[in-house]
């Protein structure tokens, strides 16, 4: 129990560590004026994939309410090695000049950010003139800057950590004090969904004893995507975590991992010699079942990031037909309707972490299945 | 141009995903008509057999958001 | 940053967030609770186990109770029957013992009594026999009173040997 409060304590820490790197800003009212001629154009044309794109990508600043520019946000930290470690306020790029046109528009950082500069948030270097070096309208490969920054969807994701340790340490708390008992409060709400996860997921799909040894692993990732998911319904405070490919990448890796890692002979005899296949047809055989063991991953990762982006993104489609269209008539439709879309959410939210955590159970099961024959 | 090529080829992907999920849940629901007491099983396997349709559908779908991404750019 | 591009600095962050979250959740959490869970479920279990043994245990005693039952109502029964058995021989002992008595009290009654009346009889023969002298002394005093009656006697006598 010591060691738990140790850990509460450094949870504690680090945010507020990381707090005192965010500088908050609100309205700036010169930073206004500057901006209001743009202001007023992008009101004008509301860029519906624009907004979009804006809304579901990863960003440097944790934008509350207001206009895009100049509105109330919170500035992240911004952590880049480039010949030594470098950590400053995203501020320094939001309140910098804006160089380029259209779609290459880039912002400058100054104070601790001069010499780098963020296009579409993504954080390059500047040539010797100060400009930045362009190549078929991309950023030439010198530009590119290692950028380890503290985004919305790391803060996102520490909400989560922070989330999880502190419900499930508590329904632990609960069965560590009370014994074997029935469980109450907390622990009574998650120890169905973990007994679910036990018996719906890990048991049938692993064979024999065999399951026990992966269930921390399934249920950590279970518990990991279902609240990820419902964290990014919620509007300002959530991000698109688990909409986001590099998550679900590292997700999907670490099943990979874990099935080439426990597949025993019988798993690897059927790659390179699947029984009842004729010798001829090996050299066919071996390559499509290598890649297989890719494109299962492959397709987790793609299932999961795909299916919450586009919750995400027929949400803020059908609230954008109220900018678009401008007339109440047009969100009285458009409202109920992203309602019923969010409600339907909820249910896709559960049923991803379901199925993430079901097919990797199903990988690892074939990978540990003995022979039958 | 490109954006809106890639939604036509989106949209004929849900198209084929959209049946291809509404067969299976016919054919579930028959099932369970006709073995009420396996309705568990059923709604697993058709559960499973309906995401990895939905994926193929969602690979198209992210080709269509690919499409949408080089039209703002 | 491009959509369906993963962007590494995330992918750190992730694994490193991940990775931490499982060793901790691991530990501290699905070990505990996983403990918690399948402790009270062998609990459940053998409660389920011991109740089941309880029940048979129960259902034996059952049967032994009624085998008891059984025995000590044959028992009942035949000590009854016993009872009523030596009852009645007592009864039936003492009745001939009565009748026994009664009829050697009757035979000796009527042994006395036929005792007495033989004596009565011999004493009346005695008695009818002196009566009978007495009055054949009166008769014959009477009939041998005169020469006459004498004589005509006589002749009836001889007249009845005659007869004869």
């Amino acid at each position: 129990m010591a060691m738990l409060s140790g850990l509460k304590k450094i949870f504690v820490l680090t945010v507020l560590m990381f707090t005192t790197v965010f500088t908050y800003a609100s309205t700036d009212d010169h930073y206004a004026q500057l901006h209001e001629e743009q202001l007023a154009e992008e009101e004008r044309e509301f860029e519906v994939s624009k907004m979009i794109m804006h809304h579901i990508g990863d960003a440097h600043e944790w934008h509350l309410w207001g206009p895009s520019h100049g509105g109330t946000s919170v500035y992240l930290p911004i952590v880049l090695i480039d010949g030594g470690l470098k950590v400053f306020s995203s501020s320094h790029f939001y309140h910098g000049e804006t160089k380029g046109h259209g779609d290459h528009e880039y912002i400058v950082g100054e104070g601790p950010a001069e010499g780098y500069a963020m296009m579409h948030e993504t954080i390059y270097k500047l040539d010797e003139n100060g400009q930045l070096h362009l190549e078929d309208g991309h950023p030439s490969s010198e530009a590119s800057v290692l950028d380890f920054s503290i985004t919305k969807n790391v803060v996102s994701l520490l909400m989560v950590f922070v989330l999880l340790i502190l419900v499930m340490f508590s329904v632990a708390k609960f069965y560590k004090k009370n014994g074997a008992v029935a469980p109450k409060g907390v622990a009574k709400f998650m120890e169905p969904i973990i007994l679910f996860v036990r018996d719906d997921i890990a048991r049938p799909n692993i064979e024999g004893e065999k399951y026990k040894k992966y269930l921390p692993y399934l249920l950590t990732i279970f518990f990991f995507i279902w609240f990820s998911n419902m964290l990014g319904l919620i509007p300002i405070l959530g991000a698109n975590l688990t909409g986001n490919i590099a998550v679900t990448f590292f997700l999907a890796i670490c099943t990979l991992l874990i099935t080439i890692f426990s597949g025993n002979k019988n798993y690897w005899g059927h790659i390179f010699a699947t029984p009842g296949v004729p010798k001829a047809l090996l050299p066919i055989m071996i390559p499509i079942e290598l890649v297989g063991i890719f494109t299962k991953p492959f397709a987790l990762m793609i299932r999961l990031f795909a299916n919450i982006t586009a919750g995400h993104i027929i949400i803020l489609a059908l609230v954008s037909i109220i900018f678009l269209k401008e007339s109440a008539a047009w969100g009285a439709l458009s409202v109920p309707m992203a309602l019923f879309i969010s409600v339907l959410e909820l249910l896709v939210a559960f049923l991803q972490a379901y199925l993430f955590a079901m097919l990797s159970a199903l990988f690892i099961g074939a990978a540990v299945e003995e022979a039958h024959h | 141009m490109f954006g809106s090529i890639a939604a036509i080829g989106a949209g004929l992907a849900v198209l084929g995903a959209g049946l291809g999920i509404g067969k299976i849940g016919g054919s579930a629901m028959d099932a369970i008509a006709r073995q009420p007491e396996a309705s568990g099983k059923i709604q697993t396997a058709m559960i499973i057999a309906a995401a990895l349709i939905e994926g193929v559908a969602l690979f198209g779908v992210v080709v269509g958001l690919l499409g949408l991404e080089t039209g703002v750019q | 940053m491009e959509i369906v591009t993963p962007d590494y600095g995330l992918v750190f962050w992730t694994g490193i967030v991940f990775v931490i979250l499982l060793f901790l959740l691991a530990k501290f959490a699905w070990k505990p609770i996983l403990g918690a869970v399948n402790a009270r479920e062998e609990k459940i279990t053998e409660a389920l186990e011991l109740a089941e043994k309880t029940k048979a245990e129960m259902t034996a005693l059952q049967a032994q109770n009624e085998n008891l039952l059984k025995e000590a109502r044959a028992e009942r029964d035949s000590m009854i029957r016993e009872a009523k058995e030596t009852a009645t021989a007592m009864v039936e002992g003492a009745k001939s013992k009565a009748q026994e008595e009664a009829e050697k009290v009757m035979t000796s009654a009527r042994e006395a009594i036929n005792s007495e009346k033989a004596a009565a009889i011999s004493e009346l023969k005695t008695q009818v026999a002196a009566f009978s002298i007495e009055i054949a002394e009166k008769l014959v005093k009477s009939e041998l009173s005169s020469a006459d009656k004498q004589k005509a006697l006589a002749d009836k006598l001889a007249e009845d040997i005659n007869m004869n």
